[in-house]
Order: C-alpha cells, then structure tokens, then sequence
C-alpha cells in the first residue's frame, strides 16, 4: 500500500475530496448539511471556548501506511517540520498558559528534531502528549529507547491499537503491525507505562476496523484490559474510542468498498448536539508542519486554514484567534455522531 | 428486483409503533434495556443477538447484528462461533427429537 499521493489518486487532491464530501448535499440528496444541524443545535457559528491544547504536526513521515489513515502519512511522504518552525510553536507557547502540547504526524519520532522539542516543551512546564504508532519503537535500533525518553520526561502516550485481535489490527495499519505493537506495549509497560502509581499514562486508541462507528468506551476498554492483560501481559491506562472521520484514505475505502453512503448515514443519524458542543477544535491549536494554522488536524489534511488574519505561527495572537469561527465541513459529522469523538476520546 | 426482504425496511423497524404506539413502544423500551450493559456485557449480548438471528433466521437481525458485533469490538472468530453455536442447537434440536422418532417407532413395531 502506497499513500494517495505516490499512487496520484485523485483524492491527493484535497478539493476534490472536498468536492466529494458536498457533492450529496448540493445534489438536493438526503445528506443535511452540517452547518445547518448545527444551527439547530444553536451552535452556529462555531466559536472556540478557550485555547488549552497546542497540537502540533511535526510531519506526514510514517514508518506505516495504515488504510484509514486521514494524514494519508507513509515512508514516501516528506513533508516535516523544521526545528526554525518549531521555535515559532515554543515562541507562541511560552506567550501563552496553554496546558498541553499535543505531537502527532505521521509518526512524530521520526522527525530529526522530534526529541529537541520534547526536550524544550518540557523545560516550559507543559504536559506532552505523543501520538506514537507503537511500531516505530520496535522498527530501527536507534528508536528502540523511545520508552526511556518518554518516561524521562513524563510524556502521555497516547498509541492505536484498533484490535486486540492480530487480524483486524493488520487489516487496518498492515501485516505483522500487531505483533510489534505488542513488542512496543511491552517495552512501554517495562519502563513503567501503564504501571499503577508510575504515572506514566499510556492510553490505547480504538479506530474501528471498517464503515462502522466505535461501541461504548468504556465497555471496550474492559474488553481491552481483560485480553492484552490475560494473553500477552499488558497494562494500560485509559481506552479512548475515535470515530474515523470521512477524509483521506478513510474516504478512500468507503468510496472504494461503497460503504460511502451508508456510513455518511450512521454519522448524520447518530448526530448528537451534546457531542456537538463538545468537539475538540472548539479548545485545540492545530499546527501544520509548515506553521500553517488550522482548527484541527482533520481541517489541517482537507487543506481548510483558519478563518482568521493570523493565518501562521509566527502571527500567533491568543485574543485574534480566540475571535475566529471554526471552519466546519461535511466530515465534522465524525465529531459528533454517538458517544462524539476527539483525540482524547469520547466527548459526552 | 423485487424481493420480500427489503435491506432499507431495517431503518424503518421504530415504524412499527405508527399502528400501535402503546405496545411498540413498551417492546422498544424492553429492547434498549435488553441490550444494556448488565451481567452480560454489551458485546457478549450482541454476539448472543447474532446468533438467534441465524436461528430464527432474520436477515434484518443478521444485518444489524453482524454491524453491532463488529462495533462492539468483536472480532471475526467471535462472530463465526456465535453462528456455530446457532448451528450446534439447532442441529441438535433436530436430532434429539430423533429420540421421539425412535420411540414412536419402536412403539409402532413388532
Ligand atoms: S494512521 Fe498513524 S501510523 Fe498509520 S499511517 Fe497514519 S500516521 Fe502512520
Ligand atoms: S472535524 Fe475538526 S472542525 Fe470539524 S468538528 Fe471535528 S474537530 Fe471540529
């Protein structure tokens, strides 16, 4: 499996994608529009409530090429940011008392100056949370103390494991990835992650393998403990259930496999205005490799900038941006259909 | 083509209390409260759901159910015995009422 863009797909395109995604509603077809259940929800515009979370794309580089990736990250993607790029982030951080800095990518070790960041965002004061694939700790000797530096400084793992069965974790992220994400959780838990009184909190993902949207949380997190506990050993924090949103290579496959429709439905059905109140881009940053600004990640990979002057991190202004209106698309169903969905999880 | 099962029928299941709000509604209110977390969990009365489906033989229930059990994180294995198991008492039904057969027929014979 290659990335849309090596394959020159034509959802490489992000306005094709987008095109796709308000292609139903422009034909008069029975997909409402997002904006307008919003305002029924009297949430129309969406305004931000406060910024608390920093997330910071430090690149599409990945070691895997998962199918429902949204980043459509892979070995051939090269975009990364700068360590000049990341002084703009610890510049606007250090202006400001946000709580957290959130690292995704692609897999973020990867990035040549991963480790400085961690370093300097720790000297800050902040908390760091570390999207890790778990495989990049087992993939290349030089990761394989990955472990070590995330305890050294507190850093919060937060990995995917969309299964605790080898089958239906491989179909999604790619043959022989259960197995060294279990090598890695071992390596995790050996330093002390997932240990109780540690404090070191690795917290488990679970995408759905396929067009079918996340059961309870909590009852999956049961699930989850009772297995990897019982057959392989390992302990872990929280499970946190996230909805795959419509974009990208999770676009792909419910164009591909026609699950397009149906899927958009049980989004669009499972609205929840709770969950709507709740979505994460009202209180995150999202930063692109390049220092661009977006509302969230997912707006980041539909190329949707924020709606405001300060468009890159080195304009940054809390009060200006604080000021702005969330772009929102016919993906934000993900958000808010259910139990709703963030990066940490189930929102209600 | 036209069958009597229709896959887009499945959506329409809450329409049946149109003709009966009273009843339908308490069989729904029944129904949610089957299906919550209880001494069983959620994915286990899911898989326990897949397998009368294939007993009883509902392609409505087989639909929904095989979608539910995947979104309650069961997984292929899972899901095969659960229809297994439906095959197993099944059979089984079957089977033991041979016991009724020989007793008839060893009541009828010389
Ligand atoms: S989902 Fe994560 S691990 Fe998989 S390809 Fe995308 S960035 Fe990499
Ligand atoms: S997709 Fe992004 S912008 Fe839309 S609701 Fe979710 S977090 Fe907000």
């Amino acid at each position: 499996m290659k990335s849309l863009l090596a394959r020159h797909a034509p959802l490489a395109d992000t306005a094709y994608q987008l095109t796709v995604l308000t292609q139903a509603e422009a034909e008069g077809a029975h997909l409402p529009s997002f904006a307008h259940k919003l305002q029924q929800s009297g949430l129309l515009p969406l305004l931000p409530t406060g910024l608390s979370v920093m997330q910071i794309n430090v690149g599409k580089m990945c070691n895997q090429v998962c199918k429902h990736c949204h980043v459509d990250a892979g070995p051939d993607r090269t975009e990364i940011m700068t360590r000049a790029t990341m002084q703009l982030c610890l510049d606007a951080l250090a202006r400001t008392d946000i709580a957290t800095v959130d690292l995704t990518g692609g897999a973020p070790e990867m990035n040549p100056d991963f480790r400085w960041l961690v370093e300097q965002i720790s000297a800050l004061g902040r908390d760091i949370i570390v999207r890790c694939n778990l495989t990049i700790i087992v993939a290349n000797k030089k990761y394989h103390d990955l472990p070590e530096f995330f305890a050294r400084h507190r850093v919060r793992v937060v990995s995917s494991l969309p299964h605790f069965s080898a089958g239906r974790t491989d179909a999604q992220r790619g043959e022989g990835v259960f197995e060294r994400s279990i090598r890695a959780l071992q390596m995790l838990n050996a330093v002390g992650y997932g240990q109780e009184g540690s404090g070191l909190s690795l917290d488990l993902v679970y995408n759905p393998a396929g067009a079918f949207m996340p059961g309870s949380q909590a009852g999956l997190e049961r699930e989850f403990k009772q297995r990897l506990g019982r057959e392989y050993g390992i302990v872990f924090n929280n499970l946190l259930t996230i909805t795959n949103l419509p974009v990208s290579r999770f676009l792909e496959y419910l164009l591909e496999s026609g699950n397009y429709e149906g899927y958009m439905d049980k989004l669009v059905a499972a609205y929840n205005p709770v969950a709507a109140a709740n979505v994460m881009c009202r209180s995150t940053l999202s930063i692109g490799w390049d220092g661009q600004l977006y509302d969230c990640d997912f707006n980041q990979m539909l190329d949707l900038t924020v709606a405001s002057p300060v468009q890159h991190i080195r304009d940054f202004d809390e009060a200006l941006l604080n000021a702005r209106a969330i772009v929102i698309n016919q993906h934000c169903y993900g958000c808010t259909a259910g139990a709703g969905s963030s990066c940490g999880g189930a929102t209600t | 083509m036209s069958t009597y099962y229709n896959p887009a029928d499945l959506a329409k299941f809450g329409n049946i209390t149109e003709w009966q709000s009273e009843m339908g509604n308490k069989f729904f209110a029944y129904y949610a409260e089957v299906f919550k977390d209880g001494a069983l969990t959620e994915r286990e009365k899911s898989l326990i759901a897949l397998a009368v489906a294939h007993a009883v033989q509902c392609p409505y229930c087989i639909d929904a159910y095989t979608s539910d059990s995947l979104q309650k994180g069961a997984d292929e294995a899972q899901m095969m015995e659960a229809v297994h198991v439906a095959a197993a008492i099944k059979g089984g039904a079957a089977l033991v009422h041979g016991v009724q057969m020989m007793n008839k027929a060893k009541e009828l014979s010389m």
